[in-house]
């Protein structure tokens, strides 16, 4: 074998004191082979990132980084700027998540990738250089692209031109840090097998940094799992994959949700219809000013479904698919133009009622919210956020204690937590405190939007046990919002698949995720990072 | 506690709050401190700073020093109140076109626009003037002119807040929005209108100097902005009859913005500070 690209010799990084570790990197050994693609794959904090940022000579200002990482005879750990600026952009490519904040919304496309070459003194001109590099990642027009601002692309043209830059100079390393964690799953499907195409065409090092195991299995060659800033485990992927030796590997990998049909649980057929929507519409509308032109948006057209008692409708679709402005028109938090909602009990459109009518049907219909960091206030206890809707509808606080702690216990979180404010807890345990303030008022139908896709796959797997627990407890319909199908397919009895605010596709989910009618679901089911490779798994465990 | 310690850290904001409590404490035991009555002439006119008179007499023979002492109460009083009212105005009529948007809105932000397009300090003078100068009028006038800046960064702040996770999920419990706007919101959105508000008292104190300074100022109160007025026709003469009160309005005001921005710095890595801290 010969020499590695990177060899990384006990990297470390120091965190400040006070912090949940002393180290976000502890002392990390490893070689970055050149030609191969290495996927380093962590939960949140695991101090993924960190490594890329140390190998870029990007840890933040405060933080002391120790070790070694050689990069074809230099060791870039506390090499002078100026010498790391020539080799960043140069030799080392680099793509980050968000390609919304990382073009300038105010420069055409081609002056950003222009400043690359002029940066690093390539010689004029660059006009053709550009096109070609633009035609090399699969985008139209070349030319016009190079004129136009970054807004008028999509999230997933956007990441192409971060990787035609990343690689204008033919670097010999790319560092991509959760390169399509913001894209949609078919967006993401095009975006691994571009970077694919682009490491077989230049033979170049990729090092990718994601969360999920599905995209390692998708497009790594070698796979580095790290936790807590340690490597726990190192080698080709088709050995961690199928035979893993860390427990915590196995864990991660047993956690990723697959699209398998759920064991069925024998649902009551007969269950009352609980919740139904027909011909539900909604358009946005938006003017520049009083006198400026409307731009109009269609954003949900024509939904209708219905829900039972006990039953968990799932809602999946990409983003813009109006998803989650259709749950938010169920609970009431947006109105509709046009259509009909009931609830079983009330003999009125519940998009006809005003304000204070909506009070009573409110409580019967809660939410839980995708951002277990933006959905409780951050200056409230746990008590007061679960208590609000109690202490809303005259419940004493005495009472209300009561109930919260009942709640608590219902969501596994200790008693004491009452008086804690959510900055004391986890991300999975802030969705669990959502969970709980959504069953304070005894709901009829829970609305969740996306409830675990900002969680680390193992706690997803645990919110999502709870949440359906607790439905076949309390005999709650639930609406579940989701991009996931994997997660979909565990939790929802029926799912509907919307595309540009439309459903294209309802039925039973096993109908629907596994004998899919429309070709757009099949699309999005086969967009699915590292299907193949899991279901292959799946078949000869079963064999 | 934690929000002490980090402004302490901070050496302008340091300086600025001892001289303001220094400030304060001349201003609450003004009667204590130097016992003469301000208005009444105790001595000879225009006696130089020196042994007797500490910072010299005036024209009608009034100790300036007592003036200097007994003015802070005037100054720091308008300057509090006055910013109490506005805020008070400011951050209800933010918050109201903020949370509920529309067409409420519309109409607060024109009202917001049509007092900032009157330039303030003539609409202070005009409004002092209509009113007949006193402290009442000074407070409300100034509170008038000052209102809208607050305003304003109150509703950008609940615009933003509004359609945040945990305001929503306030309203689909089923509380009222009088307790969301003051029990979920404005906490969120105090941080920034805490430092603004501490800046605009000192805008408020150099606005009553100002109005004092054209004989618009309580005239039974002696005050900072008054004794500069008055001492504009000797100025070439006695110096120090505008000098003093002159450095008493600099080092308040000073002080007053080094603690707003010393606030300003302590309270927004707190916002920072609450995700990084998050395990």
């Amino acid at each position: 074998m010969t020499a590695p690209l990177v060899a990384i010799r006990d990297l470390t990084v120091q965190l400040p004191k006070g912090s949940d570790r002393d180290r976000a990197i502890d002392g990390i050994n490893l070689d970055i082979p050149s030609g191969r693609i290495l996927c380093i794959v962590g939960e949140s904090g695991s101090g993924k990132s960190m490594t890329a940022h140390a190998i870029m000579g990007l840890v933040p200002q405060p933080l002391r980084t120790t070790g070694s990482v050689r990069f074809g005879g230099q060791n870039l750990v506390g090499l002078a700027p100026p010498q790391l600026r020539s080799i960043r952009g140069r030799r080392i490519g680099m793509v980050f998540q968000d390609p919304m904040a990382a073009l300038n919304p105010v420069m055409r496309i081609g002056r950003q990738i222009e400043e690359v070459f002029r940066f690093h003194g390539v010689p004029r001109p660059y006009a053709d250089r550009i096109e070609t590099l633009l035609g090399h990642m699969g985008l139209p027009d070349p030319n016009l692209l190079r004129q136009t601002y970054p807004f008028r692309l999509s999230g997933g043209q956007r990441q192409r031109v971060m990787i035609a830059m990343a690689l204008a100079l033919d670097p010999e390393l790319l560092i991509a840090d959760e390169p399509t964690t913001a894209l949609d799953v078919t967006t993401q499907k095009q975006i691994l097998a571009l970077l694919k195409q682009a490491q077989a065409e230049r033979g170049m090092g990729i090092m990718l940094i994601t969360h999920d195991f599905g995209v390692v299995a998708e497009i790594g060659d070698d796979v580095a799992v790290m936790r807590e800033g340690k490597i726990v485990e190192h080698g080709s992927v088709a050995d961690v994959l199928g035979n893993p030796q860390h427990d915590y590997t196995r864990l991660l990998i047993s956690t990723v949700p697959r699209l398998v049909p759920r064991s069925s649980v024998a649902r009551d057929s007969s269950a009352e219809r609980l919740l139904s929507a027909n011909g539900v519409a909604k358009t946005y509308s938006s003017r520049s000013g009083p006198f400026g032109a409307r731009r109009i948006v269609p954003a949900v057209q024509d939904a209708s479904f219905a829900l039972a008692r006990g039953e968990t409708l799932g809602i999946v679709g990409e983003s813009g698919s109006g998803k989650s402005t259709l749950a938010r028109i169920i609970v009431g938090l947006l109105s509709a133009d046009k259509g009909d909602v009931r609830l079983a009990g009330i003999d009125r459109n519940l998009l006809t009622l005003r304000n204070r009518e909506l009070v009573p049907v409110r409580r019967r219909v809660q939410m839980v919210f995708q951002d277990p960091f933006a959905s409780l206030n951050p200056r409230r206890t746990v008590f007061d956020i679960v208590a609000q809707g109690l202490l809303a509808h005259g419940m004493s606080r005495v009472d209300a204690k009561r109930r919260v702690l009942e709640l608590l216990d219902l969501i596994a979180l200790d008693p004491s937590s009452a008086d804690r404010y959510p900055n004391a807890f986890s991300g999975g345990q802030r969705q669990r405190i959502g969970i709980a303030r959504a069953l304070a008022l005894e709901p009829d139908v829970i609305v969740a939007d996306e409830p675990v896709s900002a969680l680390d796959v193992s706690i997803q797997a645990r919110v999502l046990e709870l949440l359906a627990d607790i439905q076949r407890r309390l005999k709650i319909g639930m609406l579940f919002i989701t991009h996931d199908l994997r997660v979909a397919a565990q939790v929802c009895d029926s799912v509907a698949v919307m595309r540009h605010g439309k459903i294209v596709e309802m039925g039973p989910s096993d109908e629907v995720l596994f004998a899919p009618k429309s070709d757009y679901t099949k699309l999005l089911i086969d967009s699915i990072p590292g299907q193949a490779l899991f279901s292959a798994r799946r078949r000869r465990g079963r064999v | 506690m934690r929000l002490l310690t980090r402004m302490g850290a901070n050496r302008g904001a340091l300086a600025g709050g001892v001289v303001l409590a220094i400030i304060f404490v001349m201003a609450i035991f003004a009667p204590l401190i130097v016992p003469i009555d301000p208005m009444a002439t105790v001595a000879t006119p225009l006696v130089a700073p020196g042994e007797q008179f500490a910072f010299g007499t005036d024209m009608l023979g009034r100790d300036v020093l007592a003036g200097i002492v007994h003015g802070a109460r005037v100054s720091l009083l308008i300057g509090l109140l006055s910013t109490a009212v506005a805020v008070l105005i400011g951050v209800t009529i933010g918050a109201v076109a903020g949370y509920f948007g529309d067409w409420v809105d519309e109409v607060l932000v024109r009202v917001t626009e049509f007092f900032q397009t009157i330039p303030s300090f003539i609409f202070a003078i005009l409004l002092v003037a209509i009113m007949t100068p006193g402290l009442g009028s000074i407070v409300i006038s100034i509170a008038i002119v000052t209102w809208p800046p607050i305003a304003r960064l109150a509703r950008s702040e609940f615009l933003s807040l509004r359609h945040r996770e945990f305001v929503e999920a306030a309203v689909l419990s089923g509380v009222r929005p009088l307790r969301i706007i003051v029990g979920e919101v404005l906490p969120n959105a105090a941080s920034p209108l805490i430092v603004m508000s501490s800046l605009m008292i000192a805008t408020a104190i150099l606005t009553e100097s100002a109005l004092s300074f054209l004989g618009l100022g309580d005239p039974n109160r002696i005050s900072w902005g008054y004794m500069i007025g008055a001492a504009r026709t000797v100025f070439r003469q006695a110096w120090w009859l505008s000098v003093f009160p002159g450095l008493a309005i600099i080092l308040t005001v000073l002080a007053i913005n080094l603690v707003g921005e010393g606030l300003n710095d302590a309270l927004n890595p707190h916002l920072k500070g609450r995700s990084s801290g998050d395990k």
